[in-house]
This record gives C-alpha cells, structure tokens and sequence, in this order.
C-alpha cells in the first residue's frame, strides 16, 4: 500500500534541473517505506502529502535525528507520517550536513511537529526556520552543548547546584569505563 | 521498641543520655515519641517510586498506622522530606530550596535507589544520589522499594528520631534560610 | 481572546456615569505551578497568565524528569536496555517491554512463538488496565473524591499480585526479551488471574456508580477541555484522547500485532472530546481489555516461550554446560549482546495512552546505535495550552489529569 506512495512521490518531485527532489528506498530494511528527501523540497513534499486527497497523510505521530558520527552528511532527520483514513505509514528522511544543520520547519503544517523539532534542537543542534517557539526542551538554559550527539561524553554532567565530591570508583552505572565530571 | 533496634548493626546510636540531666531525658524521650509519631510529609515525587508511594498511601500498606499519613504540600508545614523518584541536575535546585524552607526539625528519606545513588541513570542528566545535595537520614533502596520495605525504613527513622535530643525550646535565634540546620 | 473575557473588556471600556458603578479592571497575574506539586503528576512546570479566574495563556516548561533514556541505552546491550524500557511509562511497563521487543524483531526479522505471543498480550492488557485505574484514581482523587483513588489503588494491587507471581516485580516488570518472554505462568495462574479479574470488575463498577453519574463529577468534567476531531488529529495526538475526540483509529485494529487479529474485542470511541469522554474511553477500554485477557486464557496452548535461535536467545542452562556450541552462544550474547542486522525500523504498539513507537537504529553491533522514543503523551503534553486557552484554573487540574501524562515517558 504505501510503496504506492513512495512511488508517486518519486513519480512527482523528480527534478532533471536541480536533481532529485525524492528517490525512494521503497522497502526498508525494517519493512517499511522510505523516501529520502532533500531539505529544499521538505516542505513541498509535506503540503502535498497532507493536502492531496489521495495521500491524506494527516498525522504526523514522530519525528527525530540522527547523528551518524563519520559520515558526511553528519546529521538526518527522521519523519514517520500516518495517514489514519487510508491507514498507510511512510517515513521521510532528509539529510543534513553537520555546518549548515539548518532546516525549514513543519509546523504550518502539523501543529504536532513544535515539540518533536524543540527536541531535535536542544538535543542534537539542529535549527528550524519558522518554528513558533525555538528553545530548549528538556535540558536547562546554563547547559552547554547537545547531549545526544556522538561526541557529548555519557557522563557529561553540568551540575546547577554545588555537588558533595564522592570518590568516583565505586559508583559506576552501565556504560563505558571513563567517567568525566 | 528503641532498644531492640539499636542491637541491630549498621543503627548508629545517637542517644546522648550521659551528658543529659534526668528531667531533660524525660522531656527528650517524650519529645521524640511525640515527634516520632507525627510525621508530616512533604513527598516530593517525580518519578515510578511515585507509584509505590501512592500505594504505600493508600489502604492496604496504610501509612497512617505510624502517625505518617497527612502529607502537608507547603515545606513549612511539613517535617519528613520524601524525596520520591529520580532527581534530574534541572530538579536539583528546586530540591535544594524545598529542603531548605522546611522548618526545623526535619528528616530526609531518600525513597529508591535513583534517589539514594542516581540508580543506572550514570548519566548527563541524573544527580547521583541527592546525598550530594541535602544530607539523608533514611535511604530506602530498591527499585522500586517494595512498601514494605519503605515501611521499614519508617520505623528505623522513628527509631532515630527517638534516640535524638529533643528540647522544647533551643535558646538560640532561628535559622536563617539558607544556612545548614544546626547539627543534633 | 475568550467570549467572556471580551465581555469584561466591554464592560470596563464602556460609557458610565460615575465611577463608582464601574466595573473592576485587573492586571494580569502570573502564577507558577510545579514542578514539585501535587497535581503536576511528578514534574512539570506550568507558567500560567491569569486574567480574572481564566487562563489567559500557559507555558509549558518540562525536563525535569529527563535521565537521559536514548543515551544511556546507546552505551548498553539490546537485552540490557529492557529494565531501561520499563521505566518509560512506569504504570503500564510491560507494554514498553514488548514494544520494544516488537520493534527489534522487525528488525532481526523473527518470528515469536504463539504462547509467547498470548503471554504477551495478557499481561499487556492487564497492565493496560492498571494503568487506566490508576488514571481513573488519580483524576477522581484530584477532584476530591478520595474513596475512587483508594478503589483504584486496590484493585491495581490485586493484578500486581498476579504479576508479581509472574514476573517478580510489582511495577518494573522487564518480562519481554526478544525473541520471546522471559518466563512462563507458574501452576494455577490462570484460574487465579480470572478470579482477581473479576474482582477488579467488582472494583471498576464500583468506581463507575461513584463517579459517571455523579453530578459534581459531570459538572467539572463535561465540556471541559475540548478538542475537535480535526485539532486532534493536526496536534498529534493518539490512543484514547484521539479516539474520545471522535477519530476511531487503534493500532490494534487498524495494523494487528500479536495475537489481536484473532481476538474479539470492541473500540470505544467518543464524540466530544471533552474530560468526561477521555474518563468514559478509559472505563470502556477496562471492560474490553478485560475480555480480552480471558479470551487469551482460554485459547492459550502450551508450547515454546522463546525463538529457538541461538543468535538472540540465550541456551538454555543444560546446554550452556553441556555442549561447546552452547557456552560460545552464552558469552557472545552477554559479553557482545545481540547482534542485531544494520538498518532502520519503527515498530508501533498501541499502549494504554497512545502509540508507542521506538525508532531504532543499529549498526550491526551488540549495542543499539539510535532509540527514539515515541511516547504516547508527548503530544497531548504538548498541545495542552492549546487546550487551555481561556479555561477556568481550576480547570488545568482535570484536563491535565485524563491526558494522562506520565513522566518518565514523556521525559525519557
């Protein structure tokens, strides 16, 4: 069912001038369906999936980051999409490299995406033009950095109020052996 | 019920009774039943031990057979600090400031394993243990504890708090907010 | 702006003949709820702008709760993250536990046993209804009615009971594993399990005379934080807030996992989207889960509890000591932990409070590379002040109730 959808979507975003707008990986490794978008054409992509009656994709239940450390472009971002009158799920990727980590946002087009890009921000680094309300979610205002990239040490703790110094040893929860305070 | 307790290793004695007078041990041991067995408190939950705090409330692990069952919201009118859940770095200074309007005199109970040492949470986030930010008296492990085992934990705190002295008044001016209460 | 907050601004700009007939003008005031409080369900901070007795506007600060889930299972083995799965929506942890597992066998391309499959979906259904007693509970305990929440705690102690026999912990269960369930029924499990759900039917009915047709209840519910179908479905919500807004959309129904294709069981779905509706979804749910559990009872078959695959479960103890091939599959799998295949899955259950989804990512190592969370109460979370928007304050504290947000998932 919705590699029907994939494959309309590369049918119609595909670009001779500019390159592809879309090109499907249509079955995921995971079985599902897959489309990787560029970020130019994210938010055309979206109107039309959520506004063509044949597509009717009108929630929106997840959308995250990855980090792949190594890799060029460093950062993806991650769009599970549901249609509930069709019953159909496809998921967006789009890619962005680690220096121009900058995308359009979604939010004029479900309401439900504000949180899920608060989130990418504050834990990955990630910007959204047109986002209503940019800041930090879960981490406070004094924390510096983005706890969920590769490279933001496990135990990076920035405590806010003066901790009792305990010999680290003998306390160590799962994870690697280096404790960095 | 002190006695039998204070046998048990590990129960630091903290009874004071030679350098006390025999009408200030008989104050102090009235004082400490009375206080003992008036517990307010103030159950500053966050996380799942929140849900075994709310059976332990509820009818069938009743608190309110040790005195223990009105929990006051406001700090001031509290005097047992039940730190219940994880306490996350953003939690810490709320924590801190809770802790420091409560009036003397007041106990800390760190209610599950998050509480007493950070749990498996070693990361970026959980402040390991709130020992590092307010002194306990109580740590009641587990993951979470089993109301028995927090009720457990209840009556070695009473058992404390008896063995405490206890003064009616202390003849000193009051704390000033933010200072460390003075030690017993 | 509300209608009745234009209103006052009508009044107090209009023509009067003395002063003293003149209506009270008032600056707005700001008033800090949280995030240690007892109505913010743990830990949440709502900043709330009032005008008169109405919200004129809600911020929302949360991260308060936030220990740092997604890292700390990138640093442990796929079988160790399970206890860290357990702690996510601590009410209802089975459901995460098979969640999860669901997620990864998408993955690792496995096919569990049937009696696996009926484990899991019994004890997912009985902690679906813990977890909606609980929120039933908590909301009529917020309301003032103490007698429900002593009800409801005792008739989620009666099932944890029957779990404790099975899994050995009350609350954070870690019974799935992938490839299949940790454990199986001890002796008798199944005739007491009937017996304490009919018990628990006692309980529900009890809480349902108390509290559906009551008229305090009813007033301080009913049209009370309402949310279109369309606004539902543009905020991202899902599960019982969605289908009480009026979308019947169910995980269960729309896209079976486990055993439910072949079970008999109803969707309650509302039509106001109110609080009252969001109660009365939850009270219907118990009674179908309820089937539902029985009907598993009955039509279980004995049979294997886990894939028998070496290369994601562990052998079985004669083997470990007995043969070659079993003590190299032990220590790879808890030395190096499960090989999971590269790639990318989004494996979606639908827990008590919504769609569950984890957006896994591997690398073909024993550690996971990416766990994205999608928890159930994260849009409704998000959108509450949206919902809010000109209410009374003393509404924020039942619509925050029946949305259920639960802090560990919401707040990894």
């Amino acid at each position: 069912m919705s590699k029907a959808v994939i494959d309309a979507l590369v049918e119609r975003f595909k670009d001779p001038v500019h390159g592809d707008g879309v090109s499907g990986a249509a079955t995921g490794p995971g079985g599902d369906d897959v489309a990787v978008v560029t970020r130019e054409r994210l938010l055309e992509v979206c109107q039309f999936l959520r506004d063509d009656p044949g597509m009717q994709f009108n929630l929106a239940p997840y959308i995250t980051a990855v980090d792949y450390l190594g890799r060029e472009p460093r950062f993806e971002v991650v769009y599970n999409l549901l249609s509930t009158t069709r019953n159909w799920r496809i998921r967006l990727r789009v890619q962005v490299a680690e220096g121009d980590a900058v995308l359009p946002s979604v939010c004029g087009i479900w309401r439900g995406a504000n949180w899920f890009e608060r989130y990418c921000f504050d834990m990955y680094g990630l910007t959204f033009t047109g986002h209503p309300d940019h800041r930090r979610l879960y981490m406070y205002d004094e924390f510096v950095g983005h706890p969920l990239r590769k490279d933001y040490p496990l135990r990076g703790r920035q405590p806010l109020v003066t901790e009792l110094e305990v010999p680290a040893e003998q306390f160590r929860g799962p994870g690697p052996a280096e404790r960095s305070e | 019920m002190s006695t039998e307790l204070d046998a048990i290793p590990g129960i630091i004695p903290t009874r004071r009774d030679d350098a006390m007078g025999a009408l200030e041990k008989m104050v102090s041991q009235g004082l400490g039943w009375a206080r003992k067995y008036s517990l307010f408190q103030y159950p500053f939950v966050t996380a799942c031990c929140g849900m075994e705090y709310m059976t332990l409330a509820a009818a069938r692990y009743d608190l309110d057979r040790f005195g223990a069952a009105l929990p006051r919201f406001s700090p001031r009118q509290a005097d047992l600090l039940m730190v219940v859940g994880t306490v996350n770095c953003k939690q810490a200074p709320i924590l801190r400031r809770v802790w420091e309007s409560i009036s003397e005199p007041k106990w800390v109970m760190a209610f599950g394993v998050c509480a007493s040492s950070g749990g498996f949470y070693d990361n970026y986030a959980t402040v390991q243990g709130i020992d590092r930010i307010i002194p306990v008296d109580v740590y009641v492990p587990g993951c979470p504890p089993r109301p028995e085992q927090v009720l457990d934990g209840i009556m070695m705190l009473q058992a404390k708090i008896q063995g405490q002295h206890h003064q009616f008044t202390e003849g000193r001016p009051l704390p000033v907010l933010g200072q460390a209460p003075r030690p017993r | 702006m509300s209608t009745e907050v234009k209103e006052v601004v009508k009044q107090v700009a209009a023509p009067r003949s003395s002063e003293l007939d003149a209506p009270l003008s008032s600056k707005r005031m700001l008033v800090n709820l949280g995030p240690s409080h007892p109505a913010m369900h743990g830990t949440a901070r709502a900043v709330v702008e009032l005008e008169g007795e109405n919200i004129a506007s809600c911020k929302l600060d949360i991260g308060f709760l936030h220990r740092g889930f997604e890292k700390s299972c990138e640093n442990v083995t796929w079988t160790q993250v399970f206890p860290y799965t357990d702690r996510l929506n601590y009410v209802s942890s089975i459901m995460n536990n098979v969640g999860f597992a669901l997620a990864v066998e998408k993955l690792c391309k496995l096919e569990v046993p049937e009696r696996a499959q009926y484990l899991r979906t019994i004890t997912s259904e009985i902690h679906r209804i813990c977890d909606h007693l609980t929120l039933v509970g908590a909301l009529g305990l917020e309301l003032g009615a103490m007698t429900v929440f002593l009800y409801a705690i005792e008739g989620r102690d009666l099932l944890w009971d029957r779990l404790t026999e099975l899994c050995g912990a009350r609350l954070t269960s870690n019974y799935a594993r992938i490839g299949g369930v940790s454990r199986d029924i001890p002796e008798g499990w199944s005739e007491k399990t009937v017996a304490t759900l009919d018990r628990v039917v006692l309980i529900r009915d009890e809480i349902d005379a108390l509290l559906t047709r009551n008229r305090i209840f009813v007033d301080r519910t009913r049209g009370v934080g309402t949310v279109s179908r369309a606004d539902a479905l543009d905020l991202g919500f899902t599960g019982p807030c969605l289908r009480a807004s009026g979308e019947p959309y169910d995980i269960r129904k729309a896209a079976p996992y486990l055993v439910y294709d072949r079970l008999d069981f109803d969707i309650p779905v509302g039509s106001n989207g109110d609080t009252f509706d969001r109660y009365l979804v939850r009270i219907e749910e118990m009674k179908q889960s309820d089937r539902m559990v029985r009907q598993c009872l009955r039509d279980m078959a004995p049979g294997e509890l886990v894939v028998r695959d070496f290369r994601y479960v562990l052998p079985p103890k004669p083997e470990v000591y007995g043969t070659i091939e079993g003590v190299m599959a032990h220590f790879k799998l808890i030395m190096e932990g499960i090989q999971v295949p590269a790639g990318e899955a989004y494996g979606y259950t639908e827990a008590a409070n919504g769609e569950l989804g984890f957006y896994l990512v591997s690398d073909g190592s024993g550690r996971p590379y990416k766990i994205g969370l999608r928890a159930p109460g994260w849009p409704m979370l998000a959108a509450l002040p949206v919902i809010l928007q000109g209410a009374l304050l003393s509404d924020l504290v039942p619509v925050f109730d029946s949305i259920n947000m639960i802090g560990g998932e919401v707040e990894q």
